[in-house]
């Protein structure tokens, strides 16, 4: 694929459990181009994490059924052995998480949890890699790496844990890096420090990101590109401003305008989507936002609760799956 | 962590102090004459009352308990003249029914029942352990559900029932094996083997079953934890992501039970040790309960109790080594 | 004096064991040190700060639910910080708390019913037309279908449970609600249903809240007076419109600077303080002004003297040596 590094392709998550057939992720595709950052957004049981998982090789195939393609660099990674993924992950691609004090593990030096990062993918001797864990934590900015490379998890802040987590993810100079909402767990004076260091880093490594989020917040900061979730879909998507200037979607319409803002004086009362997010086991019919959409009495004919929207075109780049796209540029 | 050690190695003393004064009064409690039980079959009132100043039964149980403590340390002389005994430093007490010193009586019998706990501890621990990974690493699936209800009888089978069983099946109807008869591993290495191995391989059914389960449950919970998704996305193989980071984190569970049942074990099998005619702990408890001797009841008791406080204090050593969190609180 | 809560030079300490053979108290964690509030008829007090600041232990030691080492706490005019366990009973009715984790603040093993109806049960109060009418108006008030009654928690999504909470806070019309970050593991679409919820509620029943969080956009909707809090003491405290438009303190300033706003082109253009490192140990807290570890502004004297909340008018109260003027907060 040309001018894309990642890209995914009618990718489909189903879980089957005993209620039913959980449907994660129901034919996902975007492509992220090299050195860029692309932001998923979206609310819990929107599939945005499950993506990122699957295009890692995470999900348990005993209880995930992962169909469709996500290239990476050209090559089908759904196509490829499992055992080959596993060699990519920690070296090709890395991913860090939300919670980074239950991602490290708790018995084990900070030390030793990157040096086996390291010796897993390289052929070096442990007083190297133990030199590379050090230099790895000085890049992002942990004081007195030497010293603290020899503490536990335990004894280390909130915003310290994520930036060994991020040394540990970059250690071994991947080209692609997924950060599942990385600054969630934190504090804000937290969250700035981590979001800084990230673009940072991407800007001398040239790393291509996926930032997974709820926070439109901290996409507006960091990405360049975004993807919109709804209910296992990929409901908009398009660049930064469009998402933001040129919404074509009711659902992103919608979370914009529920976000509380330090910025603006608005009336006190917020503008939330009504209702709930949908059951994954019994999607709505037609536009899995129907039941919830308030422009649904704008489109004729009850068409939005029958048919579901495909992505349309909003203008080159910018697709949005609602019927009010008449697909030659004109937003709702 | 060494003043924690001390800590606890002071507490564990107190303790120690504490049972034993508890397990004595609790034993001179009992209704028994001891004075008229340790006498023997031809008995006059005149030798129960020596026996009774023999004894120091004559006084206070404070007083007793000192002279039993103290003997411990300098040992004790009952009885003066001609019939007095002398029972030396440490003395843990004199059994009047094997004119013998208690400790020499335990001493005699331990290595038959630590062979007997420990090839069981080895066996058990390591089959359960690898039976539960095993069946966690399956779960849901047949080999799971095998595992499963295969360790769920075996947790509820009784051992005398399943010692007997066993006896009946592989000793006298198949007669894959000789009558049980001890002997020191130094003396006759081979009977040694085929006395212990069936007695072993029952305990350690009996324990594995609670091992397989524990460790199953214990990795379903952390291979659900988020640094085992760090682990696989680290790039890991699979052996070490189990191995390595789910099964420690898995281990603390496991350290305590094993600990503690290795403990009640090093205080004898008592059925077990009767069935196999195995002269351990256990057996010489049972023969002091049947030919009634105090003092050794006294003294085999304690010496289980303190193996369970080690173990305990073992068990609070080995998760601070395990778990660096438990070293910084 | 229309004053609900007056809280006054309120201290909770914990004490900190050595190590050792023996072990004793050796130092204190002064997770409220010196914290005077109050909150008005009918009004929303924001509390706000980043994690480990003592906004939490403040509003469960309002509450009576942590000891109180030092200080007054009245609640109507009552002085309630000596009452025995007996005599604190029958005040419980006119203060309550609403938690931050829907999930774990419901006994998954009560039907939603039984869970509203508690409070009745607990107080031995007999609402007119009886607990099951009651239940059924709470429920219906608080946006939940009076149908589910029998449901268990379990059945309920995040927001909904959220909704279970606040019907059982609400039932025996208290005067004081204490909403410990009551929509900070909610999704954005929810969040603003459940911050409607309150405002409505509030309005209808006249109900105080002391609103503690640590997201100072969610308290902008909801709060008429905001306190900022940090490492145990208040450091801040006016009206919205004053300390959202001009805050003083260097800390509020760099709180609000670090919140990403939703919007691309005003983040790339907004001026920011990223604070570095961690705020301090509460056992071991900096000398004099506690925040000049992190302070961009900060003098000699900040080192030495600890700064008192002082009125620079208007009833906007701050503790700092140098406060920000508007000139110095948009130069910075």
């Amino acid at each position: 694929m040309t001018g894309a590094f990642l890209e995914v392709r009618d990718l489909h998550v189903d879980f089957p459990t005993d209620d039913g057939t959980v449907h994660a992720v129901a034919g996902a595709s975007f492509s992220v181009s090299p050195g860029s950052t692309m932001a998923i957004v979206g609310e819990s049981g929107s599939g945005k994490s499950v993506t990122a998982q699957a295009i890692m090789g995470l999900l348990n195939p005993r209880a995930a059924q992962v169909s469709g393609h996500v290239f990476l660099n050209g090559t089908d990674l759904l196509e490829c052995e499992p055992d080959d993924v596993r060699r990519m992950r920690g070296s090709v691609m890395s991913m860090i998480f939300q919670d980074p004090l239950s991602s490290l593990h708790p018995f084990y030096r900070i030390g030793d949890q990157l040096v086996e990062a390291v010796r897993v993918h390289q052929n070096v001797s442990k007083s190297q890699a133990r030199d590379m864990a050090i230099d790895g934590l000085r890049r992002v900015g942990i004081p007195a790496p030497e010293r603290r490379v020899d503490d536990y998890p335990h004894q280390l802040s909130g915003g310290m844990r994520q930036r060994v987590m991020i040394a540990m993810a970059l250690i071994n100079g991947p080209d692609l890096l997924i950060a599942d909402e990385p600054t969630t767990a934190l504090d804000v004076t937290v969250q700035a420090q981590i979001i800084d260091l990230m673009m940072e880093l991407q800007e001398q490594t040239g790393t291509t990101m996926v930032v997974i989020t709820h926070d439109l917040g901290v996409v507006a900061e960091m990405a360049k590109d975004v993807c919109v979730m709804y209910g296992g879909r990929i409901v908009e998507h398009g660049s930064t401003d469009d998402i933001y200037y040129r919404t074509s979607m009711p659902y992103t319409q919608g979370l914009l305008s529920s976000v509380p803002r330090l910025d603006e004086v608005r009336s006190e009362r917020l503008d939330p989507i009504p209702g709930n997010p949908p059951s994954l086991i019994r999607l709505p019919s037609g536009c899995v936002f129907h039941p919830r959409c308030r422009e649904r009495s704008r489109v004729e004919d009850d068409l939005c609760r029958t048919l579901e929207p495909e992505l349309l075109e909003v203008s080159p780049g910018h697709t949005a799956r609602c019927h009010l796209v008449d697909g030659t540029g004109g937003a709702p | 962590m060494g003043a924690y050690v001390l800590r606890r190695v002071l507490i564990m003393l107190l303790l120690l102090l504490l049972l034993s004064f508890a397990v004595f009064v609790l034993f001179s409690l009992l209704p028994a004459d001891v004075a008229r039980l340790t006498c023997g079959k031809i008995c006059t009132d005149q030798t129960i009352e020596l026996n009774r100043i023999r004894l120091g039964l004559d006084k206070s149980v404070f007083e007793q308990y000192w002279l039993f403590l103290s003997a411990i340390f300098v040992g004790r002389t009952y009885g003066v003249g001609e019939g007095a005994v002398v029972c030396e430093a440490p003395c843990l007490g004199w059994s009047f029914t094997k004119s013998e010193p208690v400790l020499e009586l335990i001493l005699d019998r331990l290595p038959t029942t630590i062979f007997l706990a420990l090839g069981a501890f080895v066996l058990f621990l390591i089959g359960g352990v690898l039976l539960g990974i095993y069946s966690a690493l399956r779960r849901g699936g047949w080999q799971d559900k095998a595992i499963t209800g295969v360790a769920l009888v075996g947790y509820s089978l009784p051992s005398f029932f399943f010692g007997l069983v066993v006896i009946y099946f592989v000793i006298i109807r198949w007669q894959i094996l000789p009558f049980p008869r001890y002997e020191h591993p130094w003396d006759d290495p081979v009977q040694f083997v085929q006395t212990m191995i069936l007695p072993w391989l029952v305990l350690a059914i009996l324990y594995a079953a609670f091992y397989t389960r524990l460790t199953r449950s214990q990795m379903l919970e952390t291979l659900g934890d988020d640094y085992i998704r760090t682990a696989r996305a680290k790039g890991l193989p699979e052996r070490t992501v189990i191995g390595k980071h789910a099964l420690r984190a898995g281990l603390t569970p496991i350290v305590t039970a094993a600990g503690l049942d290795l403990a009640g074990l090093l205080g004898g099998a008592i059925i077990l040790e009767a069935i196999f005619s195995l002269p351990g702990l256990g057996s010489l408890a049972i023969s002091s309960v049947t030919n009634p001797d105090q003092s050794i009841l006294v003294g085999v008791t304690l010496i289980t109790a303190t193996f369970v406080i080690i173990a305990n204090l073992v068990v609070d050593i080995l998760y601070a080594y395990i778990d660096p969190r438990v070293r910084a609180s | 004096m229309t004053d609900i809560v007056r809280v006054t030079d309120l201290r909770v300490h914990f004490p900190v064991k050595s190590r050792g053979v023996f072990p004793r108290t050796i130092g204190q964690v002064k997770a409220v040190d010196g914290v005077s509030l109050h909150i008005g008829a009918g009004e929303t007090l924001g509390l706000v700060g980043e994690s480990g600041c003592g906004k939490s232990t403040t509003g469960r030691a309002i509450l009576r639910l942590l000891p109180i080492t030092s200080g007054r706490v009245e609640i109507e005019g009552t002085d309630i910080t000596d009452l025995s366990r007996r005599q604190m009973r029958p005040r419980r009715r006119e203060a309550q708390m609403i938690f931050q984790d829907p999930y774990n603040a419901l006994n998954p093993r009560q039907t939603v019913g039984s869970i509203i109806a508690a409070p009745f049960r607990i107080q031995k109060v007999d609402p007119p037309g009886g607990v099951r009418a009651a239940v059924r108006d709470l429920m219906d008030r608080v946006g939940l279908n009076p149908e589910h009654v029998n449901r268990y928690p379990n059945e309920f999504s995040g927001g909904q449970r959220q909704r279970i909470g606040i019907a059982r806070a609400i039932a025996l019309q208290p005067r004081l609600i204490v909403c410990d970050e009551p929509v900070s593991a909610l999704d954005v679409s929810i969040q603003a249903q459940i911050l409607n919820l309150l405002s409505t509620l509030q309005e209808e029943f006249q109900l105080s809240y002391l609103f503690i969080a640590h997201d100072l956009a969610v308290v902008r909707h909801i709060a008429q007076r905001v306190a900022v809090m940090y490492l145990g003491s208040i450091v801040e405290v006016a009206s919205r419109e004053d300390i959202y438009s001009h805050p003083l303190h260097p800390y509020t300033y760099a709180l609000m600077s670090a919140i990403p706003v939703p919007d691309p082109h005003l983040q790339a253009e907004r001026q920011r303080i990223v604070l570095r490192g961690d705020p301090p140990s509460p056992v071991d807290p900096p000398t004099g002004c506690t925040f000049h570890t992190r302070c961009h502004i900060a003098q000699e004297r900040c080192r030495t003297e600890i700064p008192v909340l002082r009125d620079m008018g208007g009833g906007h109260e701050v503790a700092c040596h140098f406060p920000l003027t508007d000139l110095s907060a948009t130069a910075t």
